[in-house]
């Protein structure tokens, strides 16, 4: 990008002046303009370094906030599965496990949920209900997390307690291979509870973003696959999803990275308690949860360890992320651009 | 592209927005969270009178210990007091300010608050989970005559660190030895019984033991009588079973020998006394003896001396217990004067 390109080329000649003669008044707009793209070049880019300098300066504040729990208890703080305060014994992994489970949990069930609310929105809904349920579904992408979390507690999870786990657990509790995982206390909370209030929580983000990106196939495309004779799923199979792949990833990692370091919404539902889950209804823990519940009150190791948690928290999204970048070029590669 | 979509994302990055506007003349304090309550209305009285302002904020204990010992408040609140030795590494002193009492809640159909009695190492076995059912021989043989269900016990604790946690697991670790070798005291601690469940402050847990069937948890004590959660009478030292309220809280602040340790950080769990309440609690109040801020350090000293006289109906009207006359006088005589005027 040449920064000082100026347009003098471009400016209309004067009548009075032979052509390719430069005006003392046109060289001084020139300069001034040079001078403007000059100042804004680097202003932008400050700006944008700036983003930078707060990402090193967050990584590098929080290790070395953490560092005396990862000199402590070294590599085997990722994997050890114990969360003793009093005895100052931890481990990371049981909040490890219950935020990649949760928001596992969570992706499961709203991608599904955003890609047919999505489709139904570009492809086959009618023009006078588009508005409204567009509409409907970023002002759920709007609702502040803790609302989530105490309509999870207050009404979900007794709905959820009564009338989902009891029958789960009563139809699939003995059954073999899979009966542990609806094994446990049934009181509404834990898990799976997490997992799924999470799933509403982020489908709108992930159904807002592939409507959006659904919406950019130009209509040529769409129209010469249904001239053809294609169905609306062979629509989309081919030309739409193809076309729009990058976004539709992009708003699945955005739902995820939402999921992992939700905080409210899962500290209500999640149960709160520093063990291992043992099935999909055991009360568990997750990284953002466990900060919010312990940062008050934690000092010495406890609090560095909630550094490192954070660390970690930090690094399990950027390789998520990476991941998605990943995928993105792959899908490009083998698609031939 | 996304333009609308953008818009929703900008209006959930408008999160809660805390502004604490701090004057000059207005005292800073911070740390606990349990006697918030009553300093925040001792304060609204105070600065009726004076003109002059309390910024408390309630951040935990630990927060308000390390906001002291730098020095960014001219005092520190704590519901699990400092040893000695920390207080003179520091050059602080340390005095209580207000009792209050944790309260076993549980939730089983049937019964009124105060019906049901239990013990000490009792309670410690069913938060430990080895009683794990309501119908165990050993609380039934507590309660004769009461038709106790055969349902599991689901232990209900806070999630965050807490002072109320503290008074808990201090009081389980006095009465038990199992507890005390496996568990032991802290604003936060392992839970070890299979079924426990979090709720994040009183109200977590309180909202907890209400909607889980079968549910024990603690809770401060004006939370269990706001929520009007069935209460468990509970054995004092004495041997006698008692209910929370301000007289047995009174009680117990009344046969602790307060000078006995050091920074007056004296556990009143399991205190003397046939009418104590077991589980009660003093919170405390930290100040340095050198203050950097002279005349704010008065001004703290001038608060509490006007609380203690002035106080003691807004803190029944919060179910806390102001301290006894007799105890505030010494506190004026024997640590507020060690604070440089």
């Amino acid at each position: 990008m040449s920064v000082g390109m100026t347009t003098i080329d471009k400016l209309p000649h004067s009548p009075d002046r032979p052509a390719g003669a430069v005006s003392p008044n046109m060289a001084a707009i020139a300069r001034r303009q040079r001078w403007q793209d000059v100042l804004f070049h680097r202003g932008t880019q400050a700006f944008s370094l700036l983003v930078l300098a707060a990402l090193i300066g967050i990584l590098v504040s929080l290790f070395m906030s953490a560092w005396p729990t990862f000199k402590t208890f070294g590599l085997k703080f990722l994997w050890t599965v114990e969360w003793d305060v009093v005895n100052e014994q931890f481990g990371a992994a049981i909040a490890i496990v219950g935020t990649v489970l949760s928001a596992g949990i969570a992706l499961l069930i709203a991608v599904p949920l955003a890609f047919g609310i999505a489709l139904f929105l570009t492809e086959n809904c009618p023009t006078w209900l588009r508005r409204p349920l567009g509409t409907a579904i970023e002002l759920l992408a709007a609702v502040p997390s803790i609302i989530y979390g105490m309509f999870g507690l207050f009404v979900f999870a007794p709905i959820f307690a009564d009338f989902i786990q009891t029958p789960l657990q009563q139809v699939l509790g003995g059954m073999p291979l899979v009966g542990w995982l609806f094994g446990g206390a049934v009181n509404g909370m834990g898990i799976l509870a997490a997992g799924i209030v999470l799933a509403f929580m982020i489908l709108p983000y992930i159904a807002a973003v592939m409507r959006d990106v659904f919406e950019i196939v130009p209509p040529i495309l769409r129209e010469s696959a249904y001239g053809l004779g294609c169905t609306t799923w062979e629509v989309v199979r081919k030309v739409v999803l193809p076309y729009t792949h990058k976004g539709v990833i992009g708003g699945v990692m955005l739902g995820l990275g939402r999921a992992l370091g939700e905080t409210m919404a899962v500290t209500f539902v999640i149960g709160n308690a520093n063990r291992m889950p043992t099935s999909l209804f055991s009360p568990g823990t997750s990284i953002a949860s466990v900060l919010a519940n312990e940062f008050g009150e934690a000092a010495d190791l406890h609090l560095t360890t909630l550094f490192a948690l954070g660390f970690l928290l930090f690094a399990i999204t950027f390789v998520v992320l990476a991941l998605a970048k990943l995928m993105i070029i792959r899908a490009e590669r083998a698609k031939g651009t | 592209m996304k333009r609308t979509f953008l818009k929703a994302l900008a209006v959930t990055a408008l999160g809660s927005f805390i502004g604490t506007a701090a004057y000059a003349a207005d005292i800073t304090g911070a740390g606990a969270s349990f006697p918030y309550p009553v300093y925040a209305k001792w304060a609204e009285a105070y600065k009726k009178e004076t003109g002059i302002g309390l910024n408390y904020q309630s951040i935990g204990s630990s927060g308000g210990v390390r906001q002291i010992r730098a020095k960014t408040v001219a005092f520190g609140a704590t519901d699990s007091p400092l040893s000695g030795d920390e207080l003179n590494k520091d050059g602080m002193v340390q005095f209580p300010a207000i009792i209050g009492g944790t309260v076993p809640v549980l939730n089983v159909e049937g019964f009124k608050p105060g019906e049901l009695r239990v013990t000490g190492p009792v309670l410690a076995e069913m938060f430990l989970g080895t009683i794990a059912k309501w119908n165990d021989p050993k609380f039934a043989a507590l309660n004769p005559g009461k038709a106790l269900p055969d349902q599991a016990i689901t232990v209900v604790h806070r999630a965050d660190g807490s002072g109320t946690t503290f008074n808990w697991t201090d009081y389980l670790t006095t009465v038990s030895k199992d507890w005390a070798d496996k568990v032991g005291k802290g604003n936060a601690v392992k839970w070890p019984a299979a079924t426990s469940v979090g709720g994040k402050g009183n109200e977590g847990v309180a909202a907890n033991v209400g909607r889980i069937k079968g549910a024990i948890g603690y809770v401060e004590y004006a939370y269990a009588k706001k929520n009007k959660l069935t209460h468990m009478q509970v054995q004092n030292q004495a041997g006698k079973y008692v209910n929370p309220d301000d007289t047995t809280f009174a009680a117990a602040a009344a046969g602790v020998d307060w000078f006995s340790v050091p920074g007056m950080g004296v556990s009143m769990v399991n205190a003397k006394g046939d009418s104590s309440w077991p589980i009660s609690t003093a919170s405390f109040i930290l100040m340095h003896k050198q203050p950097a801020d002279k005349a704010q350090s008065a001004e703290v000293l001038k608060f509490f001396d006007w609380a203690f006289k002035n106080g003691k109906q807004m803190a029944a009207e919060l179910d806390y217990v102001a301290l006894p006359d007799s105890l505030t006088n010494e506190i004026r005589s024997k640590v507020w004067s060690q604070i440089a005027k």
